[in-house]
């Protein structure tokens, strides 16, 4: 019981995380039909903004800055490279943001060393938030989850509270007539980039910190959010979100089990024949693979995704 | 373009280079220079079957390495099952066992990938590239885990023809054999019915299909053939490095062979080839004066894509059609008048790049032979603002400079691409 | 110096190699991680083997009238790219390497290193491992090429679960390490010594981690925690080692750690108060071990590159022992200097560190220490600024760390 109200919080912590990278990416994608390959590298960018501002002024006005410093980074990106590789087609936008990716990592290395940086958490949040079963929930963990909360609603209200929220749902489905109304397609791109990349940049400077800011950090996570942007259902918000959670608890919970693919055949009455690398593999060992497993599958069984509405 | 495969021009070509090949180790005999050969073989038959996909059939995929790594693995297992029991000359013919595997990884996953094109199709690869990548480390068996699978080349005590492949300089030799082979191979594919029906498909799916193809059938074909020709690829780097480990499979290497394919130029045959020239001696030339190269190469990659999106081939190739109209003199000293103003953005940028290397580094300077820094030895004014200033100066100058000959050459260019399109018509 | 960098501003790469070797040096080419997730582990290293080289040796008259110089080849962590790092070692003139940071790229340079050397006898090179501790390095994969100055992963386990043998508050164990050739045989050491020494203590769980990819612990802590173990054993390094202590402490996991590798590289600073009186380490060294020159250098090079804290007092044993097999061979050919190094026993400030012959394994004194608030006579220093620093609980003489060997060695 214990260790499933942990792993409960532990892993919709980390998917409400993952659900910030998302849905940055899915808004992109569905304005713009652009894949993001550079967008866990803007995450890695708000980390170590934060960093630098933490070490000059500390952690609380670099919560603010940083996801500001790189949403203005990723609209610069959008307006200077982006839309000039837009002219060549949807593949060069795409190996524009993959080439992007390596140069963004190269950069970090170059301003802040190959070795990961000591972004530290606040005094203010250091501490136990409450304990349950005698294990201690750390504060910071209940700060994540009260920040991406917060976003998910920020988020929602401007979607469908504002003007621009209306322009831009409409703009998801409807880019042309959007643009036939008078709108300024390209700038609301760049908004949305922007905005985009400031929500990674957001969960950068809450994920760098929780867990660690190097240089890796960016690869070590991106696949991770493709995968749910797929799994959710290209263009699909909610989606996302229910993807991020799915994969996050995944994530925790099969770290957790260490029954392996026979006892799990053994449970439906199947005995498997003892000796099979496969037969002992246990979940734990299969927690790196379970997400890649899901997207596969969902790709073959339903391949619009969860929640997806359109297939490509 | 030509209807005979191999017309005789071509055939000279062709021959020309197999002779240059084989002429470049007697001329260059520092081992440096065969290893680096060796890998530019290697790497122009990967990114080859690679533009299989993405140039010919117009298949963006993110998951190209797991043919290749496949191919790697299998190559080394039969390799080490052998053992003394065979010679050289089964060692020789081991890649084509790679490139089995790969075409049986073609089968299984293009089944799954092939269904749709585009993003999709894109995306799909992606995943299961990493899906194949994680899974290599749940299996040590197969994949030997973190520390992957070694072998030795040199099988049994007889020799063939005097050659037993152990020396880098006999390995080279027997690369060059496998990669023109496939070359050939590859390019006689894009001559045949399945070839242009690729081409077709890549430019107008709804048309193929309404002429009565089957367009996942063609994309399915091309996945396997295009996992054959990786597959032998990644048997040729077993041989050559004589160890396999679970990168050779992951997204890293689907992502290089991705890089090198584009550079060169995926709109053309040959075009990988250039690529997989350019981006070996850059990644061990320039990696091994600069511990910034892989920023380098992003930045020329930005470049090309935003700039040159058909690569270097395309380059050439719009030079060619100029010189053969004659016009190509035209150009010429517009060329020489923006080298310059290029060359000074390029010093200054570099200079500031190593700079900031230099400064991060300091004296323990890492990297691959730590020339680097002594090479831009300025740690000593590390501190003062001199060399940036200097650095950013020229920087400034360099842009300015581009952007006022940079946009008399635009308008040339353009004058004279219209001429050259104006005599055609 | 500056000068002649000064001078080589234009030079090509190509050039300035051909330039850099003409130089009277003994060149040892290092070629460990310098990026990825271990690049502070491997940096670490490369520092402390280019401060011992020019301290401890080309201050002293260096080799033969030469200077030693180490020079850094990346290889990401990766035994692939240790290869492709030898084969450009090799290409550019040098003859010696050295490697630690990973069994897994230890034994591909291994293989490579007796490959090229069957195939090139006039060129053979010679590896010096100071870190990598797979046991069968020494065993059933011993090479005459191969020299280890660290004890193995076997060695230590047995100094621990010797210690082990009389602690009566152990009951339940728990294991956790990467999921490589180094985790998966520190796991079944100390299963079977266990089994041995201890059949009270259950083993309670046993797992393995992707390695140098996990960035939150939490779940692992969550699940050590639900097993009830108040003891984990992990022989966990880098990056893998911080961040589960960093997670153990924001869940206030209450166990006691015993590992082989806290005592540097972030792992202090990770730990900070939580670990006292918690984590324990075996080594060959640690700074509260009473010392006359280690204690002098390591403060020196504190201050030299703060922020690197000197640990690695084995990679100070191994220039030193290099040298001195370079300095009494006849020539410097790596099998002359492998010959002189054979058999050597070179008196270091913890005792004497004896290079066994027949498998080329280093056997050294070993220390048992537990994370202490520093100050007082026995812990004089802090570790990393922590205010906490390592305490001596027992000492392993170098007799007593031995163990017997597989190793048939195939002689040149």
């Amino acid at each position: 019981m214990e260790f499933v109200v942990i792993s409960l919080l532990n892993g919709i912590t980390y998917g409400l995380l993952l659900f910030m990278l998302s849905s940055g990416l899915t808004l992109i994608f569905s304005m713009m039909g652009i894949l993001n390959f550079a967008h866990a590298s803007f995450y890695m960018l708000g980390a170590y903004f934060a960093y630098q501002i933490s070490t000059l002024v500390g952690f609380w006005p670099g919560l603010l800055v940083a996801p500001l410093l790189v949403g203005a980074v990723g609209a610069l990106v959008e307006r200077y490279g982006l839309r000039r590789a837009h002219r060549f087609g949807h593949v060069a936008e795409l190996l524009f943001t993959f080439g992007l990716a390596f140069v963004v990592e190269e950069v970090v290395h170059l301003i802040w060393g190959k070795v990961a940086v000591d972004y530290k958490i606040p005094d203010e949040l250091d501490g136990t938030l409450f304990t349950l079963f005698d294990t201690a929930f750390p504060m910071y963990r209940g700060f994540m989850m009260l920040v991406s909360v917060g976003m998910l609603v920020a988020l929602y209200a401007l979607l469908t509270r504002t003007r621009i929220g209306l322009i831009i749902q409409a703009a998801l489905t409807k880019p042309d007539m959007v643009e036939a109304l008078g709108h300024n397609v390209p700038r609301i791109f760049m908004l949305v980039f922007g905005g985009g990349t400031a929500l990674a940049g957001l969960a950068g400077v809450i994920g760098g910190n929780a867990f660690i800011t190097e240089p890796g950090m960016a690869a070590a996570v991106g696949s991770i959010v493709f995968v749910i942007v797929v799994v959710g259902g290209l263009g699909s918000l909610g989606g996302a979100f229910i993807a991020s959670l799915l994969i996050g608890c995944i994530q925790t919970f099969s770290v957790g089990l260490s029954i392996s693919i026979t006892d799990v055949f053994a449970l439906i009455g199947v005995e498997l024949l003892e000796g099979s690398q496969v037969a002992r593999l246990t979940i734990t060992q299969l927690a790196p693979v379970l997400p890649y497993l899901l997207m596969v599958a969902i790709l073959i069984f339903r391949p619009r995704g969860l929640m997806g509405a359109r297939e490509n | 373009m030509n209807s005979a495969i191999f017309s005789r021009s071509r055939l000279a070509l062709w021959g020309g280079c197999l002779a240059l090949a084989f002429a470049l180790p007697l001329v260059l005999k520092s081992g440096f220079i065969i290893s680096l050969l060796c890998q530019i073989g290697i790497m122009a038959v990967f990114s080859l079957s690679y533009n299989m996909l993405l140039g010919q059939t117009g298949l963006l995929s993110f998951g190209h390495a797991v043919y290749y790594g496949l191919g790697a693995f299998a190559t080394m297992h039969l390799l080490n099952a052998i053992g003394k029991g065979g010679g050289p000359l089964t060692t020789a013919l081991l890649p084509f066992v790679g490139g089995l595997a790969g075409l049986a990884a073609g089968i299984v996953l293009g089944y799954v990938t092939t269904r749709k094109a585009g993003t999709t199709f894109a995306m799909i690869t992606l995943g299961i590239g990493e899906m194949v990548a994680a899974c290599s480390l749940m299996f040590p068996g197969i994949f030997g885990g973190e520390g992957g699978v070694s072998g030795n080349r040199v099988v049994g005590k007889e020799t063939l023809l005097g050659f037993t492949w152990g020396p880098q300089v006999e390995m080279y030799g027997l690369i060059v054999l496998w990669a023109f082979a496939c070359t050939i191979a590859m390019f006689a594919l894009t001559q045949t019915p399945l070839g242009r029906m690729a081409n077709a498909v890549r430019d107008n799916p709804e048309r193929a299909e309404f002429v009565g193809y089957d367009t996942e059938r063609v994309r399915f074909l091309m996945v396997i053939l295009s996992g054959f020709f990786a597959g032998v690829a990644g048997g040729l780097s077993a041989l050559n490095y004589e160890i396999v480990t679970a990168e050779t499979l992951n997204a890293h290497t689907s992502g290089v062979v991705l890089l090198i394919a584009f550079v060169g130029g995926i709109g053309f045959f040959y075009g990988p080839i250039i690529g997989a020239i350019l981006v070996t001696v850059m990644q061990i030339v320039i990696g091994g004066m600069t511990h910034a190269w892989l920023l380098y190469f992003g930045l020329f990659f930005l470049f090309m894509v935003l700039v040159a999106p058909g690569g270097i081939a395309s380059l050439i190739v719009v030079q060619r059609a100029l010189w053969q109209a004659g016009l190509l003199g035209r150009m010429l000293p517009h060329y020489a008048a923006t080298a310059l103003p290029v060359l000074i953005l390029l010093a200054g940028l570099v200079g500031l790049i190593e700079l900031g290397y230099a400064l991060l580094t300091g004296d323990a300077g890492v990297g691959a032979g730590d020339t680097a820094t002594k090479v831009l030895g300025m740690q000593l004014q590390l501190g003062t603002p001199g060399p940036w200033l200097t650095a950013l100066a020229v920087t400034g100058i360099g842009i300015v400079l581009t952007r006022w000959i940079g946009g008399r050459l635009r308008s040339e260019w353009n004058a004279t691409l219209a001429t050259l399109h104006g005599d055609k018509a | 110096m500056k000068q002649r960098n000064f001078r080589s501003l234009a030079i090509v790469a190509g050039l300035a190699l051909a330039a850099s070797s003409a130089y009277a040096q003994v060149k040892i080419a290092y070629i460990d991680p310098l990026s990825g997730p271990f690049a502070n582990v491997g940096e670490a290293g490369l520092k402390g083997f280019k401060e011992a080289a020019e301290i401890l040796v080309n201050q002293k008259g260096g080799i033969k009238g030469q200077k030693l110089e180490f020079v850094g080849f990346d290889n990401k962590g990766s035994p692939q790219e240790s290869q492709i790092q030898l084969k450009a070692a090799i290409d550019q003139g040098f003859r010696y390497i050295t490697q630690g940071n990973g069994s897994g790229a230890a034994h591909a340079l291994i293989d490579a290193v007796n490959k090229w050397n069957a195939r090139n006898p006039d060129k053979t090179v010679l590896f010096f491992n100071y870190a990598a501790v797979d046991p069968t390095l020494t065993n059933e994969k011993c090479s005459f090429w191969h020299f280890r100055f660290d004890a193995n992963s076997e060695m230590k386990m047995e100094a621990i679960t010797n210690f082990l043998e009389g602690d009566k508050k152990m009951k339940k164990v728990f294991i956790i390490g990467q999921d490589y050739a180094h985790g998966h045989q520190v796991a079944k050491y100390a299963k079977e010594m266990l089994a041995k020494k201890r059949k009270d203590v259950k083993v309670v769980g046993d797992d393995l981690h992707p390695i140098g990819r996990v960035k939150d612990f939490a779940p692992y802590i969550a699940k050590i925690k639900a097993s009830g173990a108040d003891t984990v054993i992990t022989g966990n390094w880098g990056n893998d080692l911080s961040l589960l202590v960093k997670a153990a402490k924001d869940a206030k996991l209450n166990t006691r750690f015993i590992t082989y590798y806290a005592g540097g590289l972030g792992t202090p600073q990770a730990m900070g108060a939580s670990g006292e009186g918690k984590v324990l380490q075996l080594t060959e060294w640690h700074m509260n071990v009473p010392t006359k020159d280690t204690e002098k250098f390591a403060l020196d090079f504190n201050k030299k590159y703060p922020g690197v804290w000197f640990y690695y007092l084995r990679i100070n044993n191994m220039v030193q022992m290099v040298a001195k097999a370079m300095n009494e061979a006849k020539s410097l050919d790596p099998k002359e200097v492998a010959l002189a190094l054979e058999d050597m026993r070179f008196k270091v400030d913890t005792g004497e560190v004896w290079m066994r012959k027949s498998d080329h394994q280093a056997m050294q004194p070993l220390y048992i220490s537990i994370f202490a608030k520093a100050g007082g006579k026995n812990v004089k220093y802090d570790s990393e600024g922590t205010g906490y620093g390592w305490k001596t609980l027992a000492t392993i003489s170098q007799r007593d760390s031995q163990l017997p060997t597989a190793c048939i060695m195939e002689r040149p």
